[in-house]
């Protein structure tokens, strides 16, 4: 298949539009209203290029590339003197009421108006006449609005409302006043309204967070990086100037999270700037300084028996860093027992069973869906924006067979109208904003343990030898089943958010049931608490509890705690009982917290932005993210090179590709570890790969006030990058690229030039190697459901504690982000609407709560709706440590 | 002369009523096609008839109506849409048919209904149109207790008929645009293909004619295809409603044989210009088409004729100019509407109307800039079709780049005369 373009013959592919191919091809034609993942409307007309009917037709005909199939044998021209009037003709339109104001404004040097008015050659302004102009709006911490600038594109309110289903941003007027915005002044409602600061092709919504300490993009150090708010590892661009993180951009992956990012993930970087940072290592609360310290420390090491608490948010160097020191049997991974099982029992599903775990975008792809017990909105937002486009593979299948080409967005679009596939939803909350309910074939609100049982009774409908479950649900479990056994792709969904072994299980069991029928098992994906708790899992060590039991038998004098706040992992009091008892308690971390301040050595550890490593996401692909930037002090390391210090052997891991090869041998899991990412030796002919892109200003200057001669810039011995400006101006591998930019694209938009087919796998391949993969035809051990007269009669008028997460608030790091916590829940206990009524408390009271006989806390009543009876919720996050499974008592004051 | 659609209007009068109707022959048709012929008959006959859209485009009718899925694999519930929406400037002649007759366009929406087996019908009526939404309240009442509508006539075949009253945009004359509105969508029109015999309302296949076309479907079923192409003078078949507004002596409407020419309808009918003022031109078929002038008078006013002649039939209802009218101010005044009633969807239309507009307001208020003419040549042409997202820019540049062609002095004279000339007197 090829088409001809101005005379050249280019590879193309006939499910494909002329302009996708062509920007696929390297050439330069303007565009606005098309996006990659939003697909073609033809409404900006700036693609516009001449078609010939064969190559005796020398007139052509104009027609816009977005709008066109990339027939095999089409002729186009994109030079034709007749298709660029009329593109420069329509920037001209375009650019009538635009304020012309890039010097103020934050999209100035990265934006693609910018760039497209310069390609399609519009150099002087011919009108005279007024500009129209409009009022902005309030639109929250996250993105600031300035409508002046609009051009009309329509990609916001496609990305918002069509692709992200919000609500509440709209399209309102018409003719030459067309407005984007909400109904009146307020937060945008969303949890993915970031996006509309890239999507969005010039400065109408742009990064408030970024605008409060402002720098231009040519100006940003940038390295690859990856999310560390959630489990979902979607890949990220951290821009750093003068020591502080400016924002986070969505980095492309084919593979994990697209173009998007939540807006948690682009807006919880501050965590890295925050005021309660550790900067410098203090020993018993006094700051020390670095040459002190290490050697202080051996020698304390030396003298006792030191056990080693590892962390679900550290990297997986650093927990494998932690084992090494402390040895494998005073390890212990940094999560209660509970949650440590939840883990455990993920992983052995997804190594030992037949069902395969999609990646963020093969979910995408999947056509019927089970989420069993997990609010993924709240937990992984971004796999919830994967689930809602997947309950359109479904219906837009009448679109293709109507000969509509997938690209054609409207005409899909109206196709399958409200139409939705199978997507069935059983858990005991839903997030906040209901967020797919409203996609919901059938939705299910029970307890845990009956969300479990529905799981088996749809696993039996399934396969017949597959246990059967209590009959509570009536012909839910069969519809259900056949829903999945029906679909070209099923897929499970569920993960730790419940809290319950027997969910996790029972999602396992369904989707080996599925392969009954299909020969095949459904897929099947987990959703865990954090950034790298598979990653820290699968370095191993015993749970919490246990650390805190072998301190209480006095086998351990003394605890090296890495990257953690026990008091959000157990409670209070055997938080306290644990340090009361050791001896001597060094803490490793780059936040300081209750933990830290027990500390008798407290070593400032860097962010995901200051240090490289590895990060196990959900899927089970090890993620590298490359250090963004040098940070001021030279007291904040790696938490592994810290550790390697406490071992008085600084020269056991001198860089991260050394510690990774230790790691490699040790455990075979690991093996394929170093091919996440790069080895710190790898050059582009010769050179390092420069963080920074060749404009950047300031260099000499920028340190003036300090230094008169310009510094040396800093070495990196773990990767391949330099923090310079100077070095290989292209990378061959995509994945390694800091930041998108080509000749002429200075926007987020420069990605066409990063890939070989729109949408496609970077050029060089995705980052990530996944480290599970499923035993092909495995048979199912299934599990057996939990048994209701098998469980433990709960205390009389005592309510099961579920945890309730919030999209803002629940996740550590990214609630330091002022923005994130703007729209953070206060700490609040959640009744569902029966029993709040049936105990006579009401919105906002105040009520007593106890867990499991513990210590009083009085927090003020939330009524949400679809809390089963006999449950009690409590925000994850507002409320530190929220024992999902125990048993609460609450009373009236 | 046979005049099949205007037989039964009375101006000022109240139209017939069911009984009324059925007393002159109404809904002989629906019993003969529901009774004897089946679906695709009633399209073959309409495509033999040879009846072209009234809306403007002249699209052939039966074809639009085979393009429709048809058999048990369809997607359902396919519908039919009486466009009512006419808002064109100049343009009135749906209007004496909603007003005078409703029987007959219910009679022609079921038959097309009939034809393309679409379980519901929609007229979609101009807000303004008050009157007519009474009367087609009334009739769609009446048709409906006599069995012409849900079991029509007890034959199997089910239709449910709807009235929805517009919220009023030009737009919205536009048949995608319409059933966005229709939807409850912003009327903006969708692109093409799928056309709407294939996904259209609610992505079903759905089938949109206009008022005086569904008007005539009664009568080719009645009276067959061959009677209804003799009713037209030249290639084109049937009646058609003419119109002539302006400075003429006797402005109004005539259902005329396809295929009059221009200087019949404006001499005979309209009564030639008002003393004193001679013809200048006229835009045949509505604001949206190209000018005629002096010297295609005798040009017969079928699609083809008209279109060889630079222009478009249109709705067939000519807007006249006269010498003592400013044209540079009639394009002033048109252009306003097109660029207040552009949707806003495609960059050409919404950005470049009201900068033609400004540049005519400019040249009018005595602003004008040398460069301005050309600058208006050039939206003419950029404005032009297969450039914009629908029709309704291009609409708007043919009369602007007609005016440049014919009266392009009197523009210039605005520039060099700091102001309009004609309001000097």
């Amino acid at each position: 298949m090829a088409i001809w373009i101005d005379g050249r013959r280019h590879e193309a592919d006939p499910e494909r539009n002329i302009l996708d191919v062509c920007l696929s091809r390297g050439l330069d034609l303007p565009y606005f209203c098309w996006h990659p993942a939003l697909g073609s409307v033809g409404a900006c007309r700036q693609c516009a290029v001449k078609v010939f009917k064969d190559d005796k037709d020398t007139r052509g005909r104009l027609a816009m590339a977005c709008m066109t199939p990339a027939k095999d044998g089409t002729r186009l021209s994109i030079d034709d003197a007749e298709a660029r009037e009329l593109r420069r003709s329509v920037i001209e339109w375009l650019m009538l009421n635009h304020p012309h104001d890039c010097p103020v404004c934050d999209e100035g040097g990265e934006c693609h108006l910018q760039d497209m008015t310069v390609m399609a050659g519009h150099l002087v302004r011919r009108t005279r006449f007024e500009k129209r102009t409009f009022r902005n709006q309030y639109l929250g911490p996250f993105v600031r609005h300035e409508m002046n600038r609009c051009i009309q594109c329509y990609r916001c309110v496609r990305f918002y409302a069509d692709h992200a289903g919000g609500k509440d941003l709209g399209v309102f007027g018409a003719h030459d006043a067309v407005y984007f915005g909400r109904h009146a002044d307020g937060v945008l409602e969303s949890a993915f309204a970031g996006n509309l600061v890239e999507v969005c092709p010039t400065g109408v919504f742009t990064d408030r967070t970024l605008g409060r300490h402002y720098v231009r993009k040519w100006d940003l150090q940038t390295a690859p990086s990856v999310c560390v708010h959630c489990s979902l590892g979607c890949n990220t661009t951290p821009g750093e100037r003068a020591g502080s993180l400016r924002r986070i951009r969505a980095r492309y992956s084919g593979a994990v999270n697209g173009w998007f990012l939540c807006d948690r993930g682009r807006y919880g970087y501050e965590f890295v700037n925050s005021e309660r940072r550790v900067r410098r290592p203090f020993v018993r609360g006094e700051a020390a300084t670095s040459e002190v310290t290490p050697a202080a420390l051996a020698r304390a090491w030396s003298k006792g028996r030191v056990l080693g608490i590892g962390s679900p948010r550290a990297s997986v160097e650093s927990n494998y860093a932690l084992a090494a020191l402390v040895g494998p049997e005073r390890f212990h991974q940094g999560t209660s027992a509970a949650q440590t099982a939840l883990v455990a029992t993920i992983i052995r599903i997804l190594r030992e069973g037949p069902a395969r775990t999609p990646s963020l975008r093969e979910v995408e792809r999947c056509d019927a869906v089970l989420v069993l017990g997990e609010d993924v909105a709240s937990t992984a937002p971004m796999l919830a924006l994967a689930l809602r486009q997947s309950v359109r593979r479904q219906p837009e299948r009448a679109a293709l067979e109507l000969g509509i080409p997938g690209w054609q967005d409207g005409a899909v679009r109206e196709v399958v109208g409200n139409r939705k596939g199978p997507l069935f939803i059983a858990a005991s909350v839903a997030n906040e904003a209901r967020e797919l309910d409203e996609l919901a074939t059938r939705t299910v609100r029970a307890a845990p343990e009956d969300v479990a049982r529905l799981g088996f009774a749809v696993a039996h409908a399934l396969d017949a030898s597959a246990p059967e479950a209590d009959g509570l649900f009536g012909r839910l479990p069969a519809q259900i089943a056949g829903a999945l056994a029906g679909a070209e792709r099923p897929l499970v969904v569920s993960g730790t958010g419940a809290g319950s072994e027997a969910v996790i299980q029972a999602a396992a069991s369904v989707a080996w049931a599925a392969g009954a029928g299909r020969g095949r098992a459904a897929e099947l994906v987990y959703v865990v608490p954090e950034c790298n708790s598979l990653g820290a899992a699968l370095i191993g060590g015993r749970s919490l509890a246990e650390a805190f039991a072998a301190m209480e038998r006095g086998e351990v004098t003394g605890a090296i705690i890495l990257e953690n706040d026990l008091y959000r992992r157990a409670p209070e009091a055997d938080v306290d009982a644990f340090l009361d008892r050791a001896g001597h308690v060094v803490v490793i971390d780059h936040l300081a917290h209750d933990t830290a301040s027990r500390a008798s050595t407290l070593l400032p550890a860097a962010t995901f932005a200051e240090s490289s490593g590895t990060f196990v996401n959900n899927e089970g692909r090890a993620q590298r993210f490359f250090q963004v930037f040098d940070p001021d002090s030279t007291d904040i390391r790696p938490s592994w090179r810290w550790i390697a210090a406490l071992d008085g052997a600084t020269d056991r891991w001198p860089n991260l590709d050394e510690l990774q090869a230790a790691l490699a041998r040790e455990l075979p899991i690991f093996g394929e570890i170093a091919a996440a990412g790069v080895p710190a030796e790898y050059r582009v002919r010769g050179a390092r790969i420069p963080r920074a892109l060749h404009r950047q200003s300031g260099r000499t200057a920028i340190t003036a006030n300090r230094e008169l001669h310009e510094p040396r810039p800093p070495e990196d011995p773990d990767s391949p990058f330099a923090f310079s400006m100077e070095g290989a101006p292209r990378v061959p591998l995509a994945r390694l690229a800091p930041e998108v930019w080509a000749p002429g694209w200075n926007s987020c938009q420069a990605l066409n030039r990063f890939s070989a087919e729109i949408g496609g796998a970077l050029l060089g391949g995705d980052p990530g190697v996944r480290l599970l993969e499923p035993i092909e035809g495995a048979p199912p051990a299934y599990f057996s459901p939990p048994r209701v007269d098998s469980l433990p009669e709960p205390p009389p008028d005592s309510l099961l504690v579920v945890a309730l997460h919030h999209v803002f608030g629940s996740e550590e790091l990214s609630a330091l982000a002022p923005g994130v916590a703007e729209l953070a829940p206060k700490p609040y206990v959640a009744l569902g609407e029966e029993e709040a009524l049936e105990r006579g408390v009401s919105e906002r009271e105040e009520v007593d709560l106890s867990i499991d006989g513990g210590p009083i806390l009085t927090l003020p009543v939330r009524i949400r709706p679809g809390l089963p009876r006999g449950a009690v919720g409590l925000p994850a996050g507002p409320v530190r440590f929220v024992p999902a499974g125990s048993r609460a008592r609450i009373s009236k004051r | 002369m046979e005049r099949p659609l205007t037989r039964n209007i009375r101006p000022g009068a109240e139209p017939l009523d069911l009984d009324g109707t059925r007393r002159a022959g109404g809904y002989q048709a629906l019993e003969k096609a529901v009774r004897t012929m089946t679906p695709s008959e009633v399209t073959a006959v309409v495509k033999a008839a040879n009846l072209r859209g009234r809306g403007g485009a002249g699209f052939p009718a039966g074809v639009k109506w085979e393009l429709v899925p048809m058999g048990p694999d369809a997607r359902r519930p396919k519908a039919l849409v009486a466009n009512a929406d006419e808002m064109e400037p100049g343009t009135f002649k749906d209007r004496l048919l909603l007003e005078g007759d409703p029987h007959q366009l219910l009679e022609g929406v079921i038959l097309a209904a009939y034809a393309i087996q679409a379980e519901v019908a929609w007229i979609f009526l101009r807000w303004e149109y008050q009157l007519a939404r009474r009367r087609l309240q009334q009739a769609i009442a009446e048709a409906r207790e006599a069995g012409y509508v849900g079991d029509v006539l007890g034959s199997g075949f089910r239709l449910d008929l709807r009235l929805h009253v517009s919220a009023g945009r030009y737009m919205c004359g536009e048949e995608t645009a319409l059933l966005n509105a229709l939807e409850g969508k912003r009327a903006v029109p969708r692109a093409k293909p799928p056309f709407p015999q294939v996904s259209g309302l609610w992505g079903r296949p759905t089938v949109v004619n206009n008022v005086e076309t569904l008007c005539c479907v009664p009568h080719i079923v009645d009276k067959g295809a061959e009677w209804f192409r003799k009713l037209g003078r030249g290639p084109d078949a049937g009646t058609k409603l003419y119109g002539a507004s302006g400075k003429v002596r006797r402005p109004g409407l005539w259902e005329l044989p396809m295929g009059t020419t221009l200087r019949e309808v404006l001499e005979e009918h309209a009564g030639g210009m008002r003393e004193g003022l001679r013809f200048r031109g006229a835009l045949p078929g509505g604001a949206s088409t190209d000018f005629l002038v002096e010297e295609h008078l005798d040009v017969p006013l079928d699609f083809e004729s008209v279109q060889k002649a630079g222009s478009r039939l249109g709705t067939g209802t000519m807007i006249v100019l006269d010498d003592r009218t400013c044209p540079v101010g009639v394009l002033e005044n048109l252009e306003r509407f097109f660029a207040r009633e552009s949707c806003g969807w495609c960059t050409p239309c919404r950005e470049g109307l009201p900068w033609v507009h400004e540049v005519l307001r400019a040249l009018e208020e005595g602003r004008g800039q040398a460069g301005d003419v050309d600058l208006l040549a050039h939206h003419a042409r950029m404005l032009g079709p297969g450039i914009t997202f629908c029709a309704l820019a291009p609409g708007a540049a043919a009369p602007l780049g007609s005016a440049l062609g014919h009266f392009r002095e009197d523009f210039e004279e605005h520039v060099k005369q700091r102001g309009c000339p004609w309001r000097r007197d």
